[in-house]
């Protein structure tokens, strides 16, 4: 398994410090308007369906099985202008055999009528897509995902100073954050074929030692009208890592990105269209001629829903990638690599129905990659026993080609089962 | 003298016009009495701010709790468009869910909603005004009101009911809905609805709405106490105004975005 070196300590202690100077001034006495308490316990078991032959050290029969404890506390002073808010999560995980306590959010806020500023740990959300991101370039947690957690978890949140204007017709958000890599399928929960050579040992680099690690986000956002428009910039880095060999070792590092895009959202009639857009700058291989670092890329993606009948929405999604300098990527992929298509495509298909006073949610989401033949299937049915307690069941189904991402991931279906009591 | 003949002269120009007047009395057509139930009941003040709790109760008497806040915008006459925004402060799952309808009587609403957990803002498809709203027993137009044009109505009789003096009215849709015909009764003085009986197709009463509670606001008659039944089901649901304030100041940047994504604190308490 790859090592992370150990991250940087000054930046984390910067935004967490920021979020407790904030917090000290709006907490107000325990009790006070402003001030509330609240959270969850949850247990989550994901299990692996079908024979499956899983090498040592990968948990086989359960991908994921924890017990969760969630803890919200927030307060604010009596007219909002400042505030915090902290999510705290101690959670056991059977499959890893851990206990570990993580602050999922801890922020604090200062309101002002025209701007804001947030600092501390944020889960920040942006762009229009249902599962497909394009200028939302913020940390995701995919392996939380394929197990089926709850669709929150799927999101980090970033250790990230936000500030936003809203000067009138559109407002600007800037977000300048700490490096957070994904947190992706790894072996010790997913069977799947490693493309890197057992032999080495490997090591992951995080960006934070480079003085200009610091990532920085925008975004322009308002209506036209009825329509949802927004403009996206971002010096970040890709989140997953371009690994290079080493006489050693197999290095995996972050390499350089920046993007640009925009996306709109609207109605007419009775249905939704979403659209985006992006341009990804691989500022680390431009030429693309370094077969360890993804090429240059265009993104963009059409979304359509509307309501069949009452309680009972589609949703579909086309999803395109293209890769720039395709000739010199190529070129200069090694004999041996699985080569990538110049265009990748994917559509997606949500299909929701509510039953028994919204109490029961009956949910299936498809991702269908339509270039690499392969998919994902993830019906789910949630119930609402009593207010405060929900049961959710559902499945994770990977098949077709092996060559895409959702097929590479065929020995992890799954079947899962959350429970949720809310205090 | 001039001024004895002036006040003498003012005198008879005051009689003439009640004379006038009564002359002129006669019952509010179908229409003005829709029209004035619609502005009292749903346009009341400039903007409002409710905090509102809401039970959704099964034929076995099993309840399940909401509770929100609400918030309304008129944006130009009475009858016209509206901006609604609402926050859930329960049950603690949903807490800190907001919905934002940007409402047009003539056309398709649009409606967002904010799911904190993501923190991802998602526009809804919107769908017939006659759905429920959040699960309840209550539909959009419930919520916000149904375009005067797409009913025709008409005055039936005038009756006390429950020792109001009220204005019995049927509305009948120009379109078949899920009702066909709508019988209301209106306060003759406070214009509010007190019941409303809705009929479906083989004329059996499928819905009915009561006004539990009828209480001042400012100067807004405001039904505090109001249950939709549907008998087809026997689910009702119970809506409670706890606090409920006219002309606040709200401003039309509270119904964008922004707040959706952080709630105005100053109005959600």
């Amino acid at each position: 398994m790859a090592q992370s070196r150990p991250r940087r300590f000054a930046r984390p202690w910067t935004s967490a410090a920021g979020a407790l100077a904030i917090a000290a001034l709006s907490v107000p006495a325990p009790g006070a308007e402003g001030f509330s308490l609240g959270g969850y316990i949850e247990g989550h078991v994901a299990a692996r369906l079908g024979d499956v032959t899983c090498p040592a050290g990968t948990a086989c029969r359960l991908a994921a099985s924890d017990l969760r404890a969630r803890l919200k506390v927030e307060g604010s002073t009596a007219g909002g202008a400042a505030a915090f808010s902290g999510q705290f999560d101690l959670a056991r995980d059977a499959v890893l055999a851990t206990t570990t306590g993580k602050a999922r959010e801890f922020y604090g806020d200062l309101v002002a009528e025209k701007a804001a500023l947030r600092v501390g740990r944020q889960v920040i959300t942006w762009g229009v897509g249902d599962l497909l991101f394009i200028n939302d370039t913020f940390p995701k947690d995919w392996s939380a995902f394929f197990t089926g957690q709850p669709l929150e978890y799927l999101k980090l949140g970033s250790d990230a100073a936000k500030a936003s204007l809203f000067p009138g017709p559109f407002n600007l958000e800037l977000v300048v954050a700490e490096f957070r890599p994904d947190a992706l399928p790894d072996r010790r929960r997913f069977v799947f074929d490693d493309p890197l050579p057992a032999g080495p040992s490997r090591l992951l680099v995080e960006p934070h030692s480079d003085p200009g690690g610091l990532e920085v986000s925008g975004k322009i956002y308002g209506y036209w009208d009825n329509w949802e428009l927004a403009g996206y910039a971002a010096r970040t880095h890709f989140r997953s890592p371009a690994y290079r060999f080493g006489a050693t070792e197999i290095v995996g590092r972050y390499p350089r990105l920046h993007t640009y895009g925009a996306s709109l959202g609207g109605s007419f009639g009775k249905s939704v269209l979403t659209l985006e857009a992006g341009y990804y700058d691989s500022r680390e291989d431009r030429s693309g001629t370094d077969p360890s670092v993804e090429n240059s890329q265009l993104r963009a993606l059409v979304g359509y829903s509307r309501q069949l009948v009452e309680d009972t929405t589609l949703g579909v999604q086309l999803y395109a990638e293209r890769m720039s300098d395709y000739g010199a990527y190529v070129a200069a992929l090694p004999a041996g690599f699985p080569r990538k298509e110049r265009l990748r495509t994917i559509a997606t298909v949500r299909f929701t129905q509510l039953y028994r006073h919204q109490t029961v949610i009956l949910n299936v989401f498809a991702f269908l990659g339509l270039s690499s033949s392969d998919r994902l299937i993830i019906p789910s049915v949630r119930y609402a026993v009593t207010d405060n307690f929900w049961v959710e069941a559902g499945a994770n189904f990977f098949g077709g080609s092996g060559g895409g991402m959702f097929g590479a991931l065929k020995d992890n279906d799954n079947l899962y089962v959350t429970l949720r009591y809310a205090f | 003298m001039i001024a004895i003949l002036r006040g003498l002269t003012l005198l008879g120009v005051l009689w003439a016009s009640t004379a006038s007047n009564g002359a002129q009395v006669s019952e509010p057509t179908g229409e003005e009495i829709a029209r004035r139930s619609l502005e009292a009941f749903y346009y009341a003040g400039n903007d409002m701010r409710a905090r509102i709790a809401m039970k959704l109760v099964n034929p076995e008497g099993n309840a399940r709790n909401r509770e929100l806040t609400m918030l309304r915008l008129n944006l130009g006459r009475a009858g016209g468009d509206q901006r609604y925004y609402i926050y859930f402060h329960a049950p603690a799952d949903v807490k800190g869910t907001t919905f934002m309808v940007w409402k047009y009587p003539a056309k398709e609403d649009d409606r967002w909603i904010f799911i904190p957990a993501v923190k991802a803002v998602r526009r809804i498809a919107a769908d017939d005004k006659r759905s429920s709203f959040v699960g309840s027993d209550f539909t959009y137009e419930d919520v916000s009101g149904r375009d005067l044009d797409e009913e025709t109505h008409a005055l039936l009789r005038k009756e006390d009911f429950e020792g109001r003096p009220a204005y019995v009215l049927e509305s009948r849709p120009k379109t078949p809905l899920d009702y066909v015909r709508r019988v209301s009764w209106i306060d003759r003085e406070r214009w509010v609805p007190l019941k409303e009986e809705y009929y479906n197709a083989r004329n059996e009463l499928i819905r009915v709405f009561t006004a539990g509670s009828v209480k001042q606001a400012g100067k807004h008659w405001t039904v505090t106490a109001r249950t939709m039944k549907n008998l087809q089901t026997g689910h009702r649901t119970e809506v409670a105004f706890q606090e409920v304030e006219y002309g606040v100041g709200l401003s039309q940047e509270v119904f964008t975005e922004r707040y959706l994504r952080d709630p105005p604190r100053q109005w959600i308490k």
